[in-house]
């Protein structure tokens, strides 16, 4: 089995690596800073004995380059049984609203960029019928606050177009999943101060790995999320404005 | 874009003591470390592990520290030649967890699998095979360390050999090790063939020692309470990595499996306390701890776990010292006279340690601030008494420095600048290393400040 990683040097996607290469699965690593997803290859093929390749990869440069992406990494392990979406960018909310070109950024990362890199996988799963693409979405996506709407609302259509997508191919046999991700202890949270459980990026990943194989198609992690979100969602937007949340 | 997360997290070393609010960063890549060093903003910065060194080895409080957990990547490895290049983050449990199926071990472990490789080399610590394998530094081949121009530079014992000198056993003081390579030991198994030796005092400590010679692993633990004819009392371990058909012998029992799983549930946090450990509680420990090992010689096969790594088993041990937290002393002294008057002043001191190992080293003649040479070291831990400890501690330093001895840098919270000058005398040929390759002082930690390694 082959599984490739978007985004392939973050916390989540590292461990999201080595659950699948502990599992006995070639993995390609895909990730701007080529070297690091190269070193992370190393480090899958010593400790696990199974193939990895890093290759170069950005979100948002060439959208067109996405295909050949998926096309160079089938050429080099084999057929793309599982995708998995991971990168993503936080930006700085009081930074974009200051200046567009910074929000743009962080709305093509999370949206735009990870659009055109799924509709890339879809095509070439598609076309075999086999497959599983994992999204890693937010929490943020869920409502719209003040202090991060900018990735909350690029997460939110994430969410969106993944659960189209899942419509799209679900005749084809390909498994589209959706990641809501709450706190987890990565660079997006090592400053966070805060009173709600942070998980590692170890957990998150093995409860992906096992959703992924159930053929979950929505889960929260941590699953608590779900609670919150569905409290968050139910304030009316009259007392919501109110809370600065 | 690149800009780094920095946040204040409270930061200490094992000892719990002292602990210090520091500016922290954690690099989750080579690149992120990178950026991390070049967002310091004219700060002096140190890297840090997992906090395994005892006292303010690892501590920065005026400056930047590097979290260096997350850079854990093993980057290749010769199976012909048993040479593993692995990022700096990578802790030595990983690396036996990795390894031991393929016939390899680490050449030098410590007390603990969780310390990193980083720190392993910073600390150029040793174990219970000093005699015969020397150090962990003796088994890096070559290492890629961040300097403090920003550059990246690769050393070994034939390019940049006075940066790798002094690296090793440099308390992370000549910059960050981003990786390293090692040689690691072939071994048939993991288990260890090993016999246990009772022994009432001190004399007969040395003589055990001396008729050890042969055995490639040797470690004592001594009790520390006991004064009179039984002072030194304690029990000899020798062993050597056991053979594959010894070690199918070694089966785990039901018995066994409930240990373990009772073991991996107890955290030290639970009992976290300053009343738990005191002399009385100290005094009794040491008298069971003696006597439920029968008198004479047994001989038995274990893991490797219970062997190196005993403590290891119940996680957050260090917790159980209390908020007030616990310092270790560690000493090696090159005349075995000179480790009966310090357990005469501990034993009178009426100050219990909890834990005490006794053992000698062979010769050692490499590594910047390195801590071990031919003689016998103790390592005692107390609790935080205070003032009273600080100044019996002041007491064995003398002591120690007067006979030509030293304290381990890495578990130090207390030494003066003085003493430890005293102590190592080749401190001036590393510093003058150190400031070729760091001249504006850019790596510091509290340790180096308090000994004068740096400016306060």
């Amino acid at each position: 089995m082959t599984v490739l990683i978007l985004g392939a040097t973050s916390p989540i996607a590292q461990a999201v690596a080595d659950v699948y290469a502990a599992a006995g699965c070639s993995v390609a690593l895909a990730a701007r800073d080529v070297e690091e997803a190269r070193r992370a290859a190393s480090d899958l093929t010593i400790r696990y004995g199974v193939e990895a390749q890093g290759f170069a990869f950005d979100a948002c440069d060439a959208f067109e380059h996405h295909s050949a992406l998926v096309s160079e990494v089938e050429e080099a392990l084999g057929p793309v049984d599982v995708a998995l979406v991971a990168f993503g960018f936080m930006g700085d909310q009081q930074a974009s609203e200051e200046d567009f070109e910074k929000a743009r950024r962080v709305i093509e990362v999370n949206y735009t960029g990870a659009v055109s890199v799924c509709e890339a996988v879809a095509r070439a799963m598609e076309s075999r019928g086999a497959g599983s693409i994992i999204g890693l979405s937010s929490v943020a996506g869920e409502r719209g606050r003040a202090s991060n709407y900018f990735y909350g609302s690029a997460k939110g259509a994430l969410t969106l177009y993944l659960q189209g997508l899942r419509n799209r191919l679900a005749s084809k046999n390909v498994h589209v999943m959706t990641v809501k991700l709450g706190f987890i202890d990565t660079p997006m949270t090592f400053e966070l101060e805060t009173g709600i459980p942070v998980a590692s990026p170890q957990k998150a990943a093995k409860a992906i790995f096992n959703a992924q194989g159930r053929g979950v198609e929505t889960f929260y992690y941590p699953r608590f999320w779900g609670g919150i979100m569905g409290v968050i969602k139910s304030i009316p937007e009259k007392m919501f404005k109110r809370l600065s949340l | 874009m690149t800009t780094t997360s920095w946040a204040s997290r409270p930061l200490a070393g094992w000892g719990r003591y002292p602990i210090v609010e520091a500016l922290c960063a954690r690099p989750e890549s080579q690149l992120q470390t990178l950026n991390a060093f070049n967002d310091r903003q004219g700060d002096a910065m140190l890297a840090h592990g997992f906090g395994r060194s005892y006292g303010d080895a690892a501590l920065l409080s005026e400056g930047r520290v590097v979290l260096t957990r997350r850079l854990k990547k093993m980057l290749a490895f010769d199976e012909v030649s048993g040479v593993l290049q692995v990022e700096a983050g990578v802790t030595i449990g990983e690396l036996i967890e990795v390894f031991l199926p393929r016939g390899w071990f680490v050449p030098v472990v410590p007390g603990t699998q969780f310390v990193s490789v980083g720190g392993a080399i910073g600390c150029n610590i040793h174990g219970k095979n000093h005699g015969h394998a020397g150090c962990f530094g003796d088994h890096v081949r070559a290492m890629e360390v961040l300097l403090a121009s920003g550059e990246v530079v690769r050393c070994s014992r034939k390019q940049h050999d006075d940066l790798f000198w002094a690296t090793i056993g440099g308390m992370g003081l000549t910059g960050i090790i981003l990786n390293a390579e090692i040689q690691l030991q072939a071994v048939q198994s993991g288990a260890i063939d090993m016999e246990s030796i009772r022994f009432n005092n001190l004399d007969e400590f040395f003589q055990i020692s001396e008729e050890s010679t042969g055995y490639f692993h040797t470690v004592s633990w001594i009790d520390c309470v006991k004064g009179g004819a039984q002072m030194g009392r304690g029990i000899f371990m020798r062993g050597r990595h056991a053979s594959a058909q010894q070690a199918a012998t070694l089966s785990e029992g039901p018995l066994e499996r409930v240990v373990e799983l009772v073991q991996r549930a107890l955290d030290g946090r639970v009992f976290e306390s300053n009343m738990l450990l005191n002399r009385a509680t100290i005094r009794l420990f040491n008298e069971a701890y003696y006597h439920k090992h029968p008198a004479g010689e047994h001989h038995s096969v274990v893991g490797y776990q219970p062997f190196f790594f005993p403590l290891d088993a119940v996680e957050n041990w260090n917790y159980v010292y209390g908020k007030r937290g616990f310092l270790q002393y560690q000493m090696v002294v090159p005349e075995r006279e000179a480790v009966r008057d310090i357990l005469k002043v501990i034993s009178e001191s009426k100050m219990a340690s909890f834990l005490a190992v006794i053992k000698e080293f062979g010769d050692q003649d490499h590594g910047g601030l390195s801590f071990p040479c031919a003689g016998t070291t103790l390592a005692l831990d107390f609790p935080n008494f205070g003032e009273p400890l600080l100044k019996m501690m002041d007491r064995l330093d003398a002591l120690v420095a007067e006979v030509g001895g030293r304290i381990y840098l890495g578990k130090d919270a207390r030494l003066s600048a003085e003493m430890f000058r005293r102590m190592y005398p080749q401190w001036e040929a590393w510093r003058e290393v150190r400031d070729r390759w760091d001249p504006q002082g850019v790596f510091q930690s509290d340790l180096s400040r308090r000994l004068g390694l740096t400016p306060a």
